[in-house]
C-alpha cells in the first residue's frame, strides 16, 4: 500500500495530488468529512475530534477540537459535517443528543459555537444545506428531525417521522427545499423543509435499519440508500411512486453510501460489521465490485470523496484507528480475478456453457451446427466509453442439448411391456427377453440374458437359438441412454463434456481413443449416429469390464478348454494394448500364452470393431463343464445385478432377479432386493405402466413388495335404492331392508361373486351373466345397453 | 441426589383441559389458546412459562417461535447439545424448573443419560463451554475475546463460530430465562393466571411498606430519602440490603425446598405410569464454582473494566448483524422479541420501560450516553429497584427469597410484563457482551 507512485489529475479544476497514504488516530473514528477545497478533513468519534490537513504525502495534524481536561459527551460524536459554503463551519451529531456547531475562526481553544439539545436521544446524521448557510438538519433515535437557523438559539421546525430512530438525514442537492429521510424501520421518507406536519411521500425501501442514503449529485432523481438486509437500492424519485431501478447485493450490512463523482453509474460504500473493505459499485453491474479498498483492519466507518468533482480520491476513516486516502488507481479489481467461464447442467441434461466471446470465437474451424444454431450470444451491454475503466466483458453463451431420442424413455416402456417374467421355461425366458432387447438396439443387455441363460440352464442341452444372431449385431452402434450427441458440440466442448461424463470410469484408454473419435466427429458430419454412439461405445466399455473381470476366474478355471479355441488374435490387437485392466497381470503372469485369448473374451462384449465372423459358440460351450454349477456364477450375477441397479437400470436388475428367481434370491440381501423392487415400481407406475407395476408385485417375493398389492382393497358399495354406502353385508342395505344386489337374469339375492355391467351398472350371478351373455348381446335388465363380458 | 420421576411434565389431557379452562376463563382472544394448542401438540406439552406469559399472546408468539427454532430448528449444534447447554445454563441460577425440563428433553431427544451425572461425564467439549457460561450468567463484563479464542482454537475439542454462536444463543436465553421463571415464581409453584388481565389498569403505586413486606427496613422504604439520593443506583447499600434479605430469607427457603419435594415426590405417586423415565439432577452437578455470583459493576475501577457504550456497539447496527451472519434468522427472531416486548400494551409509561430496561443495562455495566441515569431513581421506587436487580442479577431460588419484595399490589399481568422486560433486557445485555467479543476475535 505504500507505493510511492504520485498521480496528478487534470481532471478536476482545482488540480489536487497525491498517493494512497495513511495516518494512524488516537481513537477509531466514527465519521469524517472534508472541506470544499479539499485540503483538510475532519475526523470525528466517541474520543477523537481532530482535522488533518491533506498534504501531497502524507496527513498533517492541524487542530484538535477535543479540549477540556474531562471532555463532557458532547465532545464524543456519531457524526460530523464540514459546510460546504463556509469553511470555518463545522456540525457534529453528539451520542448524548446534543448537535453541537463548531466556528473554526474563533480565537479560543474551543471552538465550539452552539450547542442545541433539543433531541431526547442519540443525534444519528447531521446534515448543512447545501447551499443556504444557515441552515442545519439533524435526525436522532428519538424519530425527530429538527431543521436549525443557526442564527437562532433554537430550532425553526421539526419534523416527526412517526416512527422509530432516524438513520439518516440528506438534503437534495437540485432541489432547495426537499431532503430525504431513512428510517430504523425500513421506511424512507421524502419531506419539504417548508412543511413539517407531514412528509411529501414515504415508501418501504429495506427490510430492517436504512442506515445510510445519498443524493445524485447530478441526477436530481436518484437517491440510493442501504441497509442492514446488506442492500444497495437505487431510487428513482421523479416518478409517482419512487421506483427502484438498480440494486446492489453486498455481503453485510451497509453502512455508508456515497455517489461517486463524474461517473454517473458509480457508488462506493461501506459496511457496519464483519466487513472491512470498502466498495465502489457500478450499479449497473450488481454482481461484481467494480473497485476495492482492503486497506482497513476494523469496519470503515466513515467515507467520503474528497472532492466533489474528482472520482480519484477517497477517504476513509475506520474503528482500527487509522485514516486514509485511497488512490483510485491502486485499488483492487476483483473482476480481473473473476472467473470467465460458467458452466451448469439443466434438468434434462443439456448444458450450458458461457465464456468469454474472445475465447469462443478464436476457434475459428468451428462448423455451425447442422441441426439449428444452439448458440446463444449475450453480450453484455457495455459502450466501450474511455471514461469507463470497467473490462470490456461479453460473454457467448452455448447450449448443449442431449439427444432427444437418448433422452426419451422408450426404451422403457418398451422393455417393461415386452418382457417376459414368468410363465415358460427359464431358457425361453431369457431368449425372449434377450431377443426385445436386441430389438430395441440394446446388445449389452440382450447379451447379458443370453450370458444368463447359457449360465443357469442345465448344461446337458445348452440350445442357443440366436445367439449368433446376437453376435452379429454391430456393437458398434450402441444407442445411448443419455449420450449428448457429437453434433451438437464444438470439438473443444466435445472434450470438455466427455471427460465430465466419464468421470465415473474415465480410464487411460478414454484418453487413447479420443483423438480419433474427435477425428470422425469433425469429419464425419453425416453418420452423426455413429459418432453418437461411438462416444457411447467408449463409455460401454468401461462398464463391461466389470463383468469381463469376473469372466477371468471362470476362465481361469477352464483354461484347459480354453486352449482349444483359437481366435483370430489381430482382431483384438489393438484392443489389448490399450487394456490398462487392473486385475489382468496377474493372470497373465500366471498363464502368459493364454492373455490373448483373455483379452480377446473382453472384446466380445465390449468391442468396438464390428466382428462378424466370431461366434460366442465357440467360446462359450467349452466354457460349460459339467463340473460347474449354476451357483458358481452367483457372485458374478450379483455383481452383475448391483452393477445394472447402480447405472440407473433397476428395471435389468429385478427383470433378471424375477427371471432366476431362487437360483440368485439367496445371494442377495432383502433389503436391497426390495429397494430394488421399489424403485422399479416406482418407475413403472410413474409411466402409467400399472399393469406391468402389479404382475412386478405379484411375482416378487419381497414380503414388504407383495404386501403392496394387499393394501387398500375394500370396496365400497353404495346401495342402489338409497344411494347410501352399504356397511354391514354387502346384499342388504342396513337403512332402506332392501336387498341391494339383485341378480338380473334370476332375480334374487346376490351373495358371493357379483359381476356388473360398468357401462351400465346391471348385473347379477357370475355364472348366470356368463351364460346370458353367450346368446345374448344386451344387457339382462333389459336397459338395451349392448354388454360385454370378457 | 436423583430421583427418578415418572413424570414431569402434566399428562397431555389434564393440560389440554388446563389450557382450554384457562382460554375460557380469561376470556383471552384465541390467539393464545390457538399459540397454546400449537405448543401443545408440537412440544406434547405446554410449560408453565408459557402459561404465564399467555397474558401477552403477542410476545408469547415470538417468544416461542424463538425458543422453537433454538432447540429444535435447523442448527449447527445437535439437538442433545443444546438441551444440555440450556441444564448448563439453567443450573448456574439453580433453576430447578428449567433443569428438570431440558433433562426430560434431553432425554427425548436421544441424549445419553450418562450426561446427566454431571458435568465431568459430559463431553470435554461441553465442558468447555463452562467458563463462558459462567461469566455470561454473574458478570458478563468479563467476556472476553479471550474466552473465545480458547473455544475456537483448542484443537480436537474445538467450537466452530457458528456452533458458538448457537450455544451463547441458548446459553443467553436459558440465564434471562431464569430470571422469568424466578421473578414469576414459577419454580417453587405454579401461579394461577390472574382472572382479568385485561381489566381496569391499576394506578401504579406498586411498593407501599405499610402493607407491603415486613423485610424491608422502613428507613429505605421512604420515599423522600432516596429521591434525593440520586445517582446511587448501584451504591453498595442497596446490595447490603440485598444480602441481608438473602440471608433471612434462606432458612425459609430450605423449608420451603422441603416441601416443595414433598409434594413432588406424592405427585409421582399419583400419576400413571408413564413410559419416559426422567431423572432429576441436582443443579449443582452442572456448574463449576457455585460461589461464583453477581458483583457490583465495578464504576470505580474504571481502568478495568470499561464501560460497554451502546452507541458503539448495540444490537440495531452491531449485533444483528453478525448474529445473523454467524446463525441465521436468529437475528430477526431475536429482533422481533426485542421489538415485541417494548411495544407490549402496558399500563406503564414508555418512560418508565425505558428506566427499567436502562437499570438493568446499567447494573450489567452497559451505558447510554443518551439517558439521563437520574430517571431511574425518579421513575423506579427503590423496592422496586431491588425486586429488578435480585431477578435480573440473582434469580437463585436457592440463595434469594422468591419474591423478595411483595408486588402483590401490582396485577399479575403486570408483573408478568415487568418480568418479561427484565428477561428481555438481560438477554440482550448478555448477547451484546459476547457478540462484542466475538466481533473482536474476529477482527484479531
Amino acid at each position: 500500500m505504500e507505493k510511492m507512485s504520485r498521480v496528478t489529475t487534470a481532471h478536476s479544476s482545482s488540480a489536487i495530488s497525491g498517493r494512497t497514504m495513511f495516518c494512524h488516530l488516537d481513537a477509531p473514528a466514527n465519521a469524517i468529512s472534508v472541506c470544499r477545497d479539499a485540503t483538510q478533513v475532519v475526523v470525528a468519534g466517541r474520543n477523537i475530534f481532530k482535522i488533518y490537513a491533506l498534504e501531497e504525502e502524507q496527513f498533517v495534524e492541524k487542530l484538535n477540537l477535543r479540549v477540556g481536561r474531562k471532555p463532557s459527551l458532547n465532545f464524543s460524536c456519531a457524526d460530523v459535517m464540514w459546510h460546504q459554503m463556509e469553511e470555518n463551519l463545522l456540525a457534529t451529531a453528539a451520542t448524548n443528543g446534543a448537535v453541537v456547531t463548531w466556528n473554526l475562526g474563533k480565537p479560543s481553544r474551543n471552538k465550539q459555537d452552539q450547542l442545541f439539545t433539543e433531541h431526547k436521544r442519540t443525534v444519528n446524521k447531521v446534515c448543512f444545506h447545501p447551499t443556504d448557510v444557515y441552515m442545519l438538519l439533524s435526525g436522532s433515535q428519538d424519530g425527530f428531525m429538527k431543521c436549525f437557523d443557526l442564527r437562532k438559539k433554537e430550532s425553526v421546525s421539526t419534523f416527526s417521522g412517526q416512527s422509530e430512530s432516524v438513520r439518516d438525514v440528506q438534503f437534495s442537492i437540485k432541489d432547495y427545499f426537499t431532503f430525504a429521510a431513512t428510517f430504523e424501520n425500513g421506511n424512507v421518507q421524502v419531506w419539504d423543509i417548508r412543511r413539517p406536519d407531514r412528509y411529501e411521500r414515504m415508501f418501504t425501501a429495506h427490510t430492517g435499519p436504512v442506515f445510510c442514503c445519498d443524493w445524485h449529485p447530478d441526477d436530481r432523481g436518484w437517491l440510493a440508500t442501504g441497509g442492514r438486509d446488506k442492500m444497495v437500492k437505487v431510487w428513482d424519485m421523479t416518478t409517482n411512486r419512487a421506483k427502484e431501478i438498480y440494486c446492489v447485493q453486498t455481503i453485510a450490512s451497509v453502512a455508508r453510501v456515497k455517489w461517486r463523482p463524474e461517473k454517473k453509474f458509480h457508488l462506493a460504500t461501506c459496511s457496519m460489521m464483519v466487513d472491512h473493505n470498502i466498495y465502489v459499485w457500478d450499479v449497473r453491474r450488481p454482481f461484481i465490485p467494480f473497485a476495492t479498498f482492503e486497506e482497513h483492519k476494523d469496519v470503515t466507518t466513515g467515507i467520503v470523496w474528497r472532492h466533489q468533482h474528482d472520482p480519484h480520491f477517497l477517504l476513509s476513516g475506520s474503528k482500527d484507528s487509522t485514516l486514509y486516502q485511497h488512490m483510485f488507481k491502486d485499488a483492487t479489481r476483483p473482476v480481473d480475478k473473476a472467473n470467465p467461464e460458467g458452466l451448469c447442467f439443466g434438468l434434462f441434461g443439456d448444458l450450458a456453457f458461457a465464456a468469454k466471446e474472445s475465447l469462443i470465437s478464436s476457434d475459428a474451424n468451428r462448423k455451425p451446427y447442422p441441426g439449428g444454431d444452439r448458440r446463444y450470444p449475450i453480450f453484455f451491454f457495455k459502450k466501450p466509453d474511455p471514461t469507463e475503466q470497467f473490462a470490456h466483458v461479453s460473454s457467448a453463451l452455448s447450449v448443449f442439448e442431449t439427444d432427444l431420442d437418448s433422452n426419451r424413455m422408450d426404451w422403457f416402456v418398451k422393455t417393461a411391456q415386452l418382457y417376459l417374467l414368468c410363465g415358460k421355461p427359464f431358457a425361453e425366458l431369457c431368449d425372449h427377453n434377450a431377443k426385445v432387447a436386441r430389438e430395441l438396439k440394446r446388445p449389452q443387455v440382450s447379451t447379458t440374458w443370453t450370458m444368463l441363460r447359457i449360465m443357469f440352464s442345465d448344461p446337458a442341452n445348452p440350445t442357443t437359438p440366436g445367439l449368433n444372431h446376437s453376435l452379429s449385431n454391430k456393437l458398434g452402434t450402441l444407442p445411448l441412454m443419455n449420450s449428448f450427441s457429437m453434433k451438437e458440440m464444438g470439438p473443444g466442448m466435445g472434450t470438455e463434456s466427455r471427460l465430465e461424463r466419464s468421470k465415473g470410469e474415465s480410464r487411460q484408454d478414454n484418453a487413447h481413443l479420443e483423438p480419433g473419435i474427435l477425428h470422425i466427429s469433425n469429419n464425419n458430419e453425416e453418420n452423426e449416429e455413429t459418432e453418437g454412439s461411438e462416444g457411447q461405445a467408449e463409455y460401454m466399455f468401461g462398464d463391461a469390464e466389470l463383468d469381463d473381470d469376473d469372466l477371468y476366474s471362470m476362465e481361469h478355471e477352464n483354461q484347459t478348454e480354453e486352449q482349444e479355441c483359437t481366435l483370430p488374435q489381430e482382431a483384438f490387437q489393438l484392443r489389448h494394448e490399450i487394456m490398462d485392466n487392473p486385475s489382468a497381470p496377474e493372470h497373465l503372469q500366471q498363464d502368459k500364452a493364454d492373455s490373448p485369448h483373455v483379452s480377446g473374451n473382453e472384446a466380445e462384449v465390449t468391442c468396438l470393431t464390428p466382428i462378424e465372423s466370431f461366434s460366442l459358440i465357440s467360446i462359450s460351450q467349452p466354457l460349460f463343464s459339467p463340473h460347474l454349477p449354476a451357483s458358481f456364477f452367483c457372485p458374478i450375477v450379483r455383481e452383475m445385478l448391483s452393477y445394472y441397479a447402480e447405472q440407473g437400470d433397476v428395471q435389468m436388475a429385478v427383470s433378471v432377479l424375477i427371471v432366476l428367481g431362487d437360483r440368485i434370491r439367496k445371494e442377495i440381501d432383502d433389503l436391497t432386493q426390495e429397494h430394488w423392487y421399489m424403485s422399479y415400481i416406482d418407475l413403472l407406475q410413474r409411466f402409467e405402466l400399472w399393469n406391468v407395476s402389479n404382475e412386478v408385485i405379484k411375482l416378487s417375493t419381497c414380503s414388504a413388495i407383495t404386501c403392496l398389492n394387499q393394501a387398500s382393497t375394500t370396496l365400497h358399495i353404495n346401495c342402489s335404492n338409497c344411494k347410501r354406502p352399504m356397511s354391514n353385508k354387502g346384499w342388504i342395505c342396513d337403512r332402506c331392508h332392501q336387498c341391494a344386489s339383485v341378480c338380473a337374469v334370476c332375480h334374487h339375492v346376490v351373495k358371493g361373486l357379483f359381476v356388473w355391467c360398468q357401462g351400465c351398472s346391471h348385473g347379477g350371478h357370475l355364472e348366470h351373466i356368463m351364460n346370458w351373455l353367450k346368446s345374448s348381446a344386451h344387457c339382462p335388465a333389459g336397459c338395451g345397453h349392448l354388454c360385454e363380458y370378457t | 441426589m436423583i430421583i427418578c420421576a415418572n413424570k414431569m411434565e402434566y399428562p397431555l389431557r389434564t393440560q389440554c383441559q388446563r389450557v382450554h379452562k384457562q382460554v375460557m376463563v380469561n376470556g383471552e382472544n384465541e390467539r393464545v389458546s390457538l399459540l397454546l394448542m400449537k405448543a401443545l401438540v408440537s412440544r406434547g406439552s405446554v410449560d408453565a412459562v408459557s402459561q404465564q406469559m399467555a397474558s401477552h399472546p403477542q410476545y408469547l408468539e415470538s417468544f416461542l417461535r424463538t425458543q422453537h427454532y433454538i432447540l429444535h430448528m435447523d442448527g449447527p449444534l445437535p439437538l442433545p447439545y443444546r438441551h444440555y447447554i440450556a441444564i448448563m445454563a439453567a443450573a448456574r441460577h439453580h433453576c430447578n424448573y428449567l433443569v428438570y425440563l431440558h433433562s426430560a428433553q434431553f432425554l427425548r431427544v436421544g441424549g445419553d443419560p450418562l450426561w446427566l451425572q454431571g458435568l465431568e461425564a459430559a463431553p470435554p467439549r461441553l465442558r468447555l463451554l463452562d467458563h463462558i457460561n459462567k461469566v455470561l450468567a454473574h458478570q458478563p463484563w468479563l467476556t472476553a475475546c479471550s474466552h473465545i479464542q480458547t473455544l475456537l482454537k483448542s484443537g480436537e475439542q474445538c467450537w466452530s463460530l457458528a456452533e458458538l454462536v448457537q450455544a451463547v444463543v441458548i446459553l443467553a436465553h436459558c440465564h434471562s430465562l431464569c430470571s422469568f421463571v424466578f421473578g414469576c415464581d414459577t419454580d417453587s409453584d405454579f401461579v394461577p393466571l390472574s382472572k382479568s388481565p385485561n381489566g381496569v389498569p391499576p394506578t401504579f403505586c406498586p411498593f407501599d411498606a405499610a402493607n407491603g413486606n415486613a423485610n424491608v427496613p422502613q428507613s429505605l422504604a421512604t420515599p423522600s430519602e432516596h429521591k434525593t439520593r440520586r445517582r446511587s443506583l448501584d451504591s453498595g447499600c442497596d446490595m447490603v440490603c440485598l444480602k441481608e434479605r438473602i440471608q433471612k430469607s434462606q432458612e425459609e427457603r430450605d423449608k420451603r425446598e422441603e416441601r416443595l419435594l414433598q409434594t413432588q415426590a406424592l405427585q409421582q405417586t399419583d400419576i400413571e405410569e408413564e413410559e419416559e423415565m426422567m431423572c432429576f439432577t441436582d443443579p449443582t452437578r452442572f456448574i463449576t464454582d457455585p460461589d461464583l455470583c453477581y458483583q457490583e459493576f465495578a464504576r470505580r475501577e474504571e481502568d478495568h473494566f470499561q464501560v460497554f457504550r451502546v452507541q458503539d456497539y448495540s444490537w440495531e447496527d452491531h449485533g444483528f448483524s453478525l448474529v445473523n451472519r454467524l446463525y441465521s434468522d436468529i437475528g430477526h427472531l431475536l429482533d422481533d422479541r426485542f421489538r415485541s416486548v417494548t411495544t407490549l400494551p402496558s399500563t406503564h409509561s414508555p418512560d418508565l420501560k425505558r428506566a427499567i430496561w436502562n437499570y438493568i443495562h446499567c447494573v450489567l455495566g452497559i451505558r447510554y450516553d443518551d439517558y439521563d441515569y437520574g430517571e431511574v431513581n425518579q421513575l423506579l421506587e427503590r423496592d422496586f429497584k431491588l425486586y429488578i436487580k435480585a431477578v435480573a442479577c440473582f434469580p437463585d431460588a436457592t440463595k434469594t427469597p422468591v419474591c423478595p419484595l411483595s408486588l402483590a399490589p401490582l396485577k399479575t399481568s403486570e408483573r408478568i410484563h415487568v418480568n418479561l422486560l427484565i428477561m428481555e433486557a438481560r438477554l440482550q445485555a448478555e448477547l451484546l457482551y459476547a457478540l462484542r467479543a466475538i466481533t473482536q476475535y474476529m477482527i484479531a
